[in-house]
């Protein structure tokens, strides 16, 4: 494990890293959103779930360096007396959680495709990149809104509100998965005629094993790229479906949520409850696409 | 190529059949039309009456069969919102999606290629780094975002352009445009830039690497040790290869433009197809779902159709090496 | 000098301006969803066509009723009500307007498609009996005729015959007819473009016979242009932007900075509007409850619980920004029978509300899902997430199901609630109609109980409330008057407060505000 671990810290990667000051800003921004949203029931100042705390004559407090504003609640409240800095905290655990876990589903189903397409070739090749190439025309928000859609309309109103998380990370995770399969496929057609392999299958290795300890590892940069850089699209698709009204149920706002609320304020001068969620969702996504994109470049021998 | 266009085409059938059969489902079994015509007081009689006049009584086929007919002749029935055939909604509604659309798409095209080869060229100059932060941030914010924003700087703080609509149309035959008033293009320039921000930020990545790609090709090395200008190199013979790839990524990019056009059109009330659709969905007006998802099929495997009639065109590679599988 | 002159060009041209086309742009957030006069009796569709048709008997600015097509009327026995008809009046497309064509819209109005029966519920017939008077036959002496005649517009036979619509549009039914989209009526304005959604345009009938009313005669409007828009940021930024002049619903939390903007103004007053709670009160066991094998609300307990665990104040205060009129009572003190005494509210006290909900059985509370639209009423939303807030207070642990008001009315009308908000306007501005719809037992007779969800059934109820019906003068006001205790110290309803009504345009429009929500075009100016 030390060894490990020493391994790294003495990697280009690591080098790079410390070399790209707005790689480093990122990480930090990155870290904090990702710590607040994780620890947010440990350490959020108030839980915005609890209706019988709310009280509706704190509704509208300006941040706590306004006048008006109160320390309690540093960064304001809404409508209803919420705390908007515990909402964002919260708001934000949804927002990764419904990103990170339709991204994980995305890749999973990707890279199991895309192994598959590259590595037995022929028809199940050519159906499954026709999948692919006919699903990546369509764009993700289209697909999850139509995948929202119809569970929608097909359930009862009460049973969707309870699987409405999951479905929206289906939809969001069902529209991205393409990308994955392409970058697999691609590196597995490669690694598939290289001698080690050609290799093992002499001596009789199962194709799913040669497939998952043999090729995979050699495909996990590009996914680790694409991966990255899907979960800022994952989290602004969320954001964008909740915006339309359309996402996570409102009994567990994200920041798509919380931005779309307090739009009604934005022009009434109670700007702090869609402005603040909406910097938090930026600097989430920002500084995991800036991440994304220095790693691409780190790990792109050609770029340096 | 007669062989290859016929190919392509075979290939969408089964995928507007699929979409069809989506849209067959949602039609006939979510909205239970049978259960919204009758209202609430009826006879076993009435609703069997009904049901025979509507064909809910045939075999699946047969009912799907009958609802490819009638799509294919643009025949989608009533809205149940506005009681009013959806083919005519959704005619009526097309020309404003489209020119924005089209609008948002060539200032993609016009701002996003240049910045692109510049920094491409010029890869650590400090405004190539602005560019591309910038387009981070352009692909980090969200385009509802965007647009309240937007609406916030120009249209409340500096008064300059409208808020909302499309300002004053003009009727050209069953088509309406907003290009020849001047508060229709006042009306197109937030949306528009809303819409194509995203796509431009695309559109200069896409380009800037592409570039790199090819000046670090032999022939361009070989080009400029045969001493030609840089010019020349740069614009003669890189620009013109990344240019392919950019043409199909664009083409490809115009349907999620469309796409797109729906968070759009909400933020600006932009009377297009996207804000029909949202607002169909919010009052379950099924028949103008189906039908907005068939349409934007075809217009998405026109694209795609047309892309690969492009490409086949361009790129002599294609014309031979078919049939191996891959590419 | 030259600054006298160019005031002087300036009031000339002013003056100039009265022939000139003024055009006033307006918004709102619903579009109509039918241009059928009787097809859809909803606010967002008579704000358009009242505006296009007459009515027999009309409104002034204080909702007061005043001459219109008919200029005289009386009751000439008690089941028999006479209209004299106004002479000299043609329809936009140019039929001359006669008695017939009030006895068929009388007649299209009853037909089963139509959403305005409870106009004409009481009417048996209709009879020309001139080209010029026309009786209306009662099946029982109805003294608040007048009122409910003056909502009911009036149509052309022969254009609704020759246009096959005889009867109204059935938007159930998903039909489209002429008059889904066409429109010909006798009143101000004439339809002149009509895009869903989109925009509706509508020109001065130069011809109406009410422009020389003193009322009209300042009125300088030639064309309105009403374009919905939903999202209420950008409706307020149209308005701030100058891109409309008129904004009939701008929403409460804009409404300081719409005030302290340059050249906006806004007019605010009373709507006739009452919001409150309505509650299952039938069922033995709530659909929407962890309670089973009863029914909680059924105790007067529960309710009066319920009732006192809610800060109607900070509702007011916060949610409302203080644009409600909190009360006690289900309508408001413009609709006849009102009774300032019987308009009390019981105190708000959490104490006492959990003391209640301890008697009754429920120490620990219980879980109920409230029902709220989230796009019909003011802020209606908002109020009920501050109501669940309230209730967990007390231990009971409220559920919010918010939706848009089609998928809303469509589940309440199945009965399918366990408790519900609702809002409710009096456009008769008399009392029956609040009790007949909300609180007589639905028992199949016309108009009784059609939005009484919850199904109160109280006999007394239903006894004044024929008396109601049947009975003019003393007996009738004691039976409101009496009808209005039983409602109070029953509470079939949690009230809540009744809606003000802001609207906000530019400086330079004038339109005189009314308190049934709709403006009304032949009163407005543009300067």
């Amino acid at each position: 494990m030390a060894a490990a671990v020493n391994r790294f810290f003495g990697s280009d990667l690591w080098w790079s890293f410390t070399r790209s000051p707005v790689t480093v800003a990122s990480a930090v921004v990155a870290l904090v959103c990702i710590l607040g949203a994780v620890l947010a029931p440990w350490i959020a100042p108030h839980n915005p779930f609890d209706l019988a705390s709310l009280n509706l004559s704190d509704a509208f407090k300006p941040p706590a360096w306004d006048e008006e504003g109160a320390a309690e609640y540093f960064l304001g409240t809404d409508d209803q007396g919420r705390d908007v800095l515990s909402a964002i905290m919260y708001g934000a655990r949804v927002s990764l959680l419904v990103g990170l876990s339709a991204t994980i589903f995305a890749t999973v189903l990707g890279v199991s495709l895309g192994l598959t397409a590259g590595y037995a070739g022929g028809h199940v090749d050519s159906v499954l990149m026709r999948i692919c190439d006919i699903q990546l025309t369509f764009p993700s928000i289209l697909v999850a809104l139509l995948v929202d859609g119809v569970v929608r309309a097909v359930l009862p109103r009460e049973v969707h509100d309870q699987i409405a998380l999951f479905v929206v990370i289906f939809a969001i995770g069902i529209s991205e998965w393409p990308k994955f399969a392409r970058t697999v496929r691609g590196s597995t057609l490669v690694e598939r005629n290289k001698e080690y392999v050609q290799a093992a299958r002499v001596i009789g290795v199962p194709s799913v094993r040669i497939m998952f300890s043999h090729v995979l590892p050699n495909v996990v940069g590009p996914v680790l790229v694409v991966a990255t850089l899907n979960l800022g699209l994952a989290i602004l698709s969320e954001a964008t479906l909740s915006f339309l009204g359309v996402g996570v149920p409102p009994t567990q706002p994200s920041l798509g949520t919380l931005i779309r609320i307090g739009n009604d304020f934005l022009f009434s001068g109670e700007w702090w409850i869609t402005i603040f969620p909406g910097v938090a969702l930026i600097a989430m996504v920002l500084s995991v696409n800036l991440l994304g994109d220095w790693l691409r470049d780190a790990l792109n021998p050609k770029l340096r | 190529m007669f062989a290859f266009i016929i190919s392509r085409i075979l290939q969408a059938v089964p995928v507007m059949l699929t979409v069809a059969l989506i849209s067959f489902a949602m039609f006939a079994y979510v909205g239970d039309p049978v259960a919204i015509m009758l209202g609430q007081d009826f006879t076993e009689a009435q609703r069997d009456q009904l049901v025979r006049d509507l064909g809910l009584d045939q075999p699946f086929w047969v009912q799907f069969a009958t609802f490819i007919g009638h799509a294919a002749q643009g025949e989608f029935g009533l809205s149940y919102r506005l009681s009013r055939p959806v083919a005519e909604l959704i005619a009526e509604r097309a020309p404003a999606t489209l020119e924005l659309a089209f609008t948002a798409a060539a200032l993609a095209l016009l701002i996003g290629v240049p910045m692109g080869v510049y920094t491409g060229l010029y890869r650590n100059s400090w405004l190539s780094r602005f560019f591309l932060t910038f387009s981070l941030v352009g692909v980090s914010l969200p385009t509802f975002l965007i647009g309240i924003l937007l609406i916030l700087v120009f249209a409340v703080w500096l008064g300059w352009l409208p808020s909302f609509g499309r300002g004053d149309t003009v009727k050209l035959g069953w088509w309406t445009t907003g290009f020849l008033t001047v508060s229709g293009l006042k009306a197109l320039v937030l949306p528009a830039i809303t819409l194509g921000l995203f796509q431009l930020t695309l559109i200069m990545r896409l380009v800037r690497a592409e570039m790199m790609e090819v000046l670090r090709t032999d022939y361009i090395k070989f080009a400029r040790a045969r001493g030609l200008p840089n010019r020349a190199v740069h614009f003669g013979h890189a620009l013109k290869n990344t240019l392919v790839p950019v043409i199909t990524i664009v083409g490809l990019q115009l349907g999620a433009i469309i796409a797109f056009a729906i968070v759009t059109e909400t933020v600006f009330q932009w009377p297009g197809m996207g804000l029909l659709f949202i607002q169909s969905v919010g009052a379950a007006d099924i028949p103008v779902m189906s039908a907005y998802l068939m349409l934007i099929a075809l217009v998405f495997v026109t694209i795609n159709l047309i892309v690969d009639l492009l490409y086949y065109a361009v790129d002599p590679r294609l014309r031979i090496g078919r049939g191996k599988g891959g590419h | 000098m030259r600054k006298l002159l160019l005031a002087a060009a300036l009031a000339i041209g002013l003056g100039a301006g009265w022939a000139e086309a003024r055009t006033v742009r307006w918004s709102a957030s619903g579009d109509p969803n039918t241009m059928d006069p009787h097809s859809q009796n909803v606010g967002t569709v008579t704000m358009v066509l009242q505006q296009i048709y007459d009515t027999l008997i009309s409104r002034n600015q204080d909702l007061g009723l005043a001459p219109g097509l008919a200029t005289r009327w009386e009751q000439v026995e008690p089941n028999r009500w006479r209209f004299w008809l106004r002479d000299g009046v043609k329809f936009h497309e140019g039929q001359a307007f006669t008695g017939d064509d009030v006895v068929f819209s009388i007649t299209r109005a009853q037909q089963p498609t139509s959403n305005y029966a409870i106009y004409v519920d009481t009417i048996e017939r209709s009879v020309q009996v001139e080209p010029l008077v026309v009786d209306v036959i009662t099946r029982v002496p109805d003294p608040i005729l007048p009122n409910k005649i003056a909502s009911l517009m009036i149509m052309s036979r022969s254009w609704s015959e020759a246009h096959n619509a005889t009867r109204p549009q059935n938007t159930r039914a998903r039909e489209e007819m002429y008059t889904t989209r066409n429109t010909n009526g006798t009143g101000a304005f004439r339809l002149q473009t009509r895009e869903p959604d989109v925009r509706t345009v509508m020109v001065r009938n130069t011809d109406w016979w009410g422009w020389s009313e003193p009322a009209s005669r300042e009125s300088n409007i030639t064309e309105i242009i009403y374009r919905p828009i939903s999202s209420d940021a950008t409706r307020i930024a149209a308005l701030l932007s100058g891109e409309v002049d008129f904004v009939l619903d701008p929403p409460l939390q804009d409404l300081n900075r719409l005030r302290s903007a340059p050249n906006i103004k806004v007019t605010e007053g009373p709507e006739v509007r009452t919001i409150f709670l309505a509650m299952d009160v039938h069922r033995d066991e709530l659909l929407y409850s962890d309670v089973r094998g009863r029914n909680p609300l059924k105790d007067l307990r529960v309710r009066q619980a319920l009732y006192q665990a809610i800060d109607i104040q900070a509702i007011h205060r916060t949610t409302m920004r203080g644009q409600s009129v909190v009360t006690g009572t289900f309508f408001p003190p413009q609709v006849n029978g009102y009774s300032r005494e019987e308009d009390v509210r019981l105190p708000y006290d959490q104490a006492r509300a959990r003391a209640l909900l301890a008697e009754a059985g429920y120490p620990n509370g219980f879980e109920i899902t409230l029902d709220c639209p989230n796009n019909r009423y003011i802020n209606d939303e908002q109020i009920c997430q501050a109501i669940v807030a309230m209730w967990a207070r007390v231990g009971v642990r409220a559920r919010l199901n918010a939706m848009p008001l089609a998928p809303f009315f469509a589940k309440i009308q199945r009965d399918d609630t366990s408790i519900y908000l609702l809002g409710w306007g009096v456009p008769t501005l008399d009392a029956l109609y609040s009790f007949q719809s909300l609180l007589r037992t639905r028992d199949g007779g016309q108009g009784n109980g059609i939005w009484n969800y919850g199904r109160y059934s109280n006999a007394r109820m239903d006894q004044l409330i024929d008396i109601m019906t049947n009975q003019s003068g003393a007996p009738r006001d004691a039976a409101i008057r009496e009808a209005l205790r039983i409602y109070r110290e029953d509470i079939p309803h949690i009230p809540l407060h009744h809606q003000m009504i802001p609207w906000a345009m530019r400086s330079n429009f004038t339109i005189p505000h009314m308190a049934n929500n709709q403006p009304y075009f032949r009163w407005a100016r543009m300067n």
